[in-house]
């Protein structure tokens, strides 16, 4: 498989997300915001977690509008993977790619913890490795998770199934005080009606080892891997 | 001649911060009156912040070598050797003041200038730390001050980018005026790729680089190195602004410029901005510095040259490059969207020489500028001396369990969790332990090795005895690198104090210090870089001494390594150390009897070093997974934190007859440990302790639900750790 990381200028995670795909198999190249064009045969594009352009606009704002944003929704118009994770799910609300908008997290302040994810369904690339309903435990780190969207969309998400994690306990249940930055539904990650992009406000990338808390993030790495070979 | 403008006055002088001989000195160096932007420059580099004029001379006698240091004091950080061809760099700094009056800016930026501190010479940051002390809970400005601190900190790290993994956060009434921030920040550098202040060669371009210069921050440094009063909160214009996309870019396109091999020397504009950065790079190098400030990038028109050498805008650097090279680096920068401007350069006059609009604004030597700052020593007198309190003359007002119960909710033992959830403890994918437990440990780059870092001090111990206190604030940091396994290396001090100027406070600057250096002595644990901060007083009233220890140490194998936790059922549990039951300024007779007072018990520095060693080389043997010091709260906070941290109760059985139960239990002696292991290797430790003189006795068995303490009531863990949560975000909230 071959991974596209794309760095924007205040992106953070790169590296993280870069090595959790190095150990997954995937060859990586990483793609500077200025680019116009993805690298040839690029079957995954990565969008990282950080502050992209800073992020004192709405988070993502700016770099749903960057150059190599084109190429990106290109990819992703002709069934190509796309992964944004925390910032990179922020972007891909901004870039028009996933519907709905992270608001600032209902306690107002940044949460960086453990968290368990009730993985919702396991027959998309991103989820192979899974179990249908399985809790998975990773973590995440943001300011603005609280992920909002209209009735309707709502409405359709759930409809269509195309939410992909919701936080739950240790068990899979998906209760209040598992959904501790307020997100509707307790929406973790959504895909995209095609299910080719999936967003996520946890990271996976954080937990590929055990010295380093645990290895249930590798399953979406090594999904991903296995779907490109196979393709 | 240089045209003077504005009378210098006594009342401007006085302004300034200088006091009437040191602008006397500085008239009889300079030959004739100066003019403001020179007075501004001499009271940038003579204030107490930069030039340590007051603590200088005590400083002097802290051991700083070791074969493994590269770089002690003096530098923008301290630099060890870890092996690998890798070095370790690292420092702390504080930003009290500025907290205080503006705490989110106040403490962001404080994190911010001590990442830059590091980065300047080549390292990439991995880990930040801190230590903080806020005023009495129910003081009305605290729960505003610990929001705005923490939320600074998160700020300013999160974004950038270097996962905050460890620090201390306690409250006191001594610190209701002036609260700590201290910044702690941990970076790694290949042992040839080391960059220093030092300039070289005549001629060679000095360049300005990232953001642009605004009116902020100007006289910080000045105001760092005067007490407070009422009117503090009208200093705020006076506070920086913290911009961490910015010095994310700045750091991104200093490393490329480093690798680029452009880079002669680099300093970053922190306290007393482009003045200090310039004056000692050129003096470092014995060379002058001549700055034409028309070429200065500044974000506000009309800025005076007074105004552009005293400004604190963040995120900026200096450097001297090779000549010939300007293009490259230019690219590089303008890459990373940063200004770059080449604004002087290196001279063979030794004279610091500042042109604007045509004119020379300043023009001094630039060696006496540094050198011949006043240094001062002043009166002190010793602490007066605490007496022992013997265990026996303290009665117990409540049953151990109540007690214990009592202080894990307490705001100075509770869970910290509100605090450093803030913070992203695990962005670049290496914290191995991550906050609460005795020191954090982070791998390096992809292993094998790892380091262990912690912050540590007891400021009531300091201000009973600072001689011991000193002792005692380097031991824990070492027991704590130890307690997790590593090899403690060198520490970073950052000595937060009153005024000097009183007899009182300077004697305990003195007697903390002569104790810092008696215990990194002994345990071989050099001071390699630090800050001070005097002048913690807000009418009148000091601080706590603290003298806040930063702690590195190495793991060879990062994966052989101890926590907290209690983590099997049924393992025999083993205090290393000697007990008397030393009461005495301890948790337990302050927050249990209201009585803060006594000597704090005394460091055994051979006891220490040998039960630690002894303890490291069990974790390292791989025979000892669980360990934890006892510190605050005695034996038994050390039980109940293993207990809740593994959800596994203990019950423990042994105690001694001679003393009584609370003492036992809740007294602070130094240089032990709590470890668990397998019940079948627990004698076999016994006797490895025996042999070589480290005492050593099994109190009980991990197992349950519930601590119990000898002859009392169970508590469950479970209780334990209710109490433990709430304090801090129940307080919060308004609800504590």
């Amino acid at each position: 498989m071959k991974s596209a990381v794309i760095v924007f200028p205040g992106s953070n995670r790169e590296g993280d997300v870069v090595r959790a795909l190095r150990m997954a198999g995937s060859d990586i190249q990483k793609v500077w915001h200025a680019e116009t064009e993805l690298p040839k045969g690029t079957d995954l594009v990565v969008l990282p977690g950080g502050f992209s352009y800073g992020d004192y606009l709405r988070c993502g704002a700016i770099a749903g509008r960057a150059t190599v944003m084109d190429a990106v929704r290109a990819h992703a118009a002709r069934g190509g993977l796309v992964l944004g994770i925390c910032n990179g799910f922020q972007i891909l609300c901004e870039s028009g790619l996933l519907p709905g908008i992270l608001m600032r997290n209902a306690n107002l302040r940044f949460i960086c913890h453990r968290q368990f994810l009730k993985v919702e369904r396991n027959d998309t690339p991103f989820t192979k490795a899974y179990a249908q309903g399985q809790a998975i435990d990773v973590c995440v780190a943001h300011g603005e998770g609280n992920y909002t969207a209209d009735e309707e969309t709502l409405k359709r998400l759930e409809g269509e199934g195309l939410v992909a994690f919701r936080y739950s306990d240790a068990h899979g249940h998906v209760t209040a005080d598992a959904n501790r930055n307020g997100s509707m539904n307790s929406i973790a990650g959504i895909y995209s009606e095609k299910l080719n992009v999936l967003g996520m406000m946890p990271h996976p990338e954080n937990l590929v080892e055990d010295l380093v808390g645990g290895t249930d993030g590798r399953g979406l790495f090594e999904s991903l891997v296995s779907f490109a070979k196979a393709a | 001649m240089i045209r003077n403008d504005v009378a210098i006055t006594p009342e401007l002088v006085k302004e300034h911060g200088l006091k009437p001989d040191e602008y006397d000195r500085f008239v009889q160096l300079i030959g004739r009156t100066p003019t403001l932007t020179e007075l501004g420059i001499v009271s940038a580099m003579w204030n107490e912040h930069c030039s340590y004029k007051s603590s200088r001379i005590h400083l002097r006698g802290l051991p700083t070598k070791a074969p493994w240091v590269i770089q002690g004091p003096g530098e923008n950080a301290g630099v060890i050797d870890i092996g690998d061809g890798l070095a370790c760099i690292f420092k702390m700094e504080s930003h009290n003041h500025p907290s205080f009056i503006e705490p989110y800016q106040g403490a962001a930026t404080g994190v911010g200038g001590i990442l830059r501190d590091v980065f300047t010479m080549g390292a990439r940051p991995i880990a930040s730390l801190n230590f903080l002390r806020f005023g009495e809970p129910d003081h009305p400005k605290t729960p505003h001050l610990v929001s705005g601190v923490v939320a600074g900190i998160g700020g300013y790290g999160n974004s950038f980018g270097v996962p905050t993994v460890g620090g201390s956060v306690g409250f006191h009434p001594r610190y209701n005026g002036n609260i700590l921030v201290n910044a702690m920040a941990v970076g790694l550098a290949r042992t040839d790729e080391i960059f220093y202040a030092k300039a070289t060669g005549v001629g060679n371009p000095i360049v300005y680089l990232g953001s642009k210069t605004g009116r902020d921050g100007i006289h910080g440094a000045t105001m760092a190195s005067a007490e407070f009063d009422d009117a503090s909160e009208e200093k705020r214009p006076t506070v920086q602004v913290g911009d961490p996309f910015a010095e994310k870019l700045l750091l991104e396109a200093c490393l490329e410029l480093m690798k680029s091999g452009a880079v002669i020397a680099i300093q970053d504009m922190g306290a007393a901005g482009l003045t200090s950065s310039a004056v000692e790079m050129g003096a470092k190098g014995n060379l002058g510095i001549e700055l034409d400030l028309d070429k200065v990038p500044c974000r506000e028109e009309g800025m005076t040259a007074y105004e552009m050498m005293l400004s604190e805008s963040q995120e900026r650097m200096l450097m001297v490059l090779k000549p010939g090279m300007e293009q490259q680096a230019e690219a590089i920068f303008h890459k990373w969207g940063l200004d770059f401007a080449v604004i002087g350069k290196t001279t063979d006059t030794l004279r610091f020489v500042i042109k604007h609009e045509g004119e020379v604004k300043a023009d001094l030597p630039i060696k006496e500028l540094g050198d011949e700052a006043p240094v001062y020593d002043r009166p002190w007198v010793e602490s007066p001396r605490q007496p022992v309190i013997a265990p026996g003359s303290v009665k117990a007002p409540m049953t151990e369990a109540e007690a214990l119960l009592k202080l894990v909710g307490s705001p100075d033992q509770c869970s910290k969790r509100w605090v450093w959830e803030q913070y992203d403890y695990l962005i670049l994918g290496n914290t191995v332990q991550t906050p609460g437990g005795d020191a954090a440990i982070v791998r390096v780059e992809d292993g094998p090795k790892g380091l262990a870092l912690t912050t540590d001090v007891t400021p009531r111990y300091c201000e009973a005895d600072p001689f011991e206190g000193g002792k005692q604030a380097v031991a824990e940091a070492w027991r704590n690198i130890t307690a997790v396994g590593g090899l403690p290396l060198a520490i970073t001090d950052n000595l937060n104090f009153a005024s000097p100027e009183r007899p009182e406070s300077m004697g305990q600057f003195v007697g903390c210090i002569k104790g810092i250096g008696e215990a990194c002595g002994a345990l071989d644990f050099p001071v390699v870089s630090g800050n001070v901060s005097l002048y913690n007083e807000t009418n009148g009233q000091g601080i706590l001494p603290t003298p806040a220890i930063g702690g590195v140490g190495l793991l060879d194998d990062v994966t052989v390594n101890a926590s907290v936790a209690f983590k099997r059922n049924e393992d025999a549990i083993i205090l290393i150390g000697a007990t008397q039951g030393w009461l005495g300024q301890s948790i337990y007779l302050r927050d249990i009897c209201g009585r803060e007072e006594g000597a704090p018990p005394p460091v055994d520095l051979v006891h220490e070093k040998r039960n630690g060693d002894f303890v490291r080389q069990l974790i390292r043997s791989g025979q000892v997974d669980t360990v934890h010091d006892c510190s605050d709260g005695g034996l038994a906070l050390a039980l109940a934190e293993m207990a809740m941290a593994g959800n596994i109760g203990a019950m423990i059985t042994a105690y001694p007859e001679n003393l009584p139960l609370h003492a036992f239990l809740f007294g602070e002696d130094q240089g032990r440990y709590v470890i668990a292991v397998d019940a079948d290797v627990a004698a076999d430790i016994l006797y490895e302790a025996g042999a070589i003189g480290v005492p050593a006795v099994v109190l009980g068995v991990t197992g349950g639900s519930s601590l119990i303490l000898p002859g009392e009531q169970a508590i469950s863990v479970k209780e334990l750790k209710a109490a433990h949560e709430a304090w801090l975000p129940d307080y919060m909230a308004g609800k504590a």
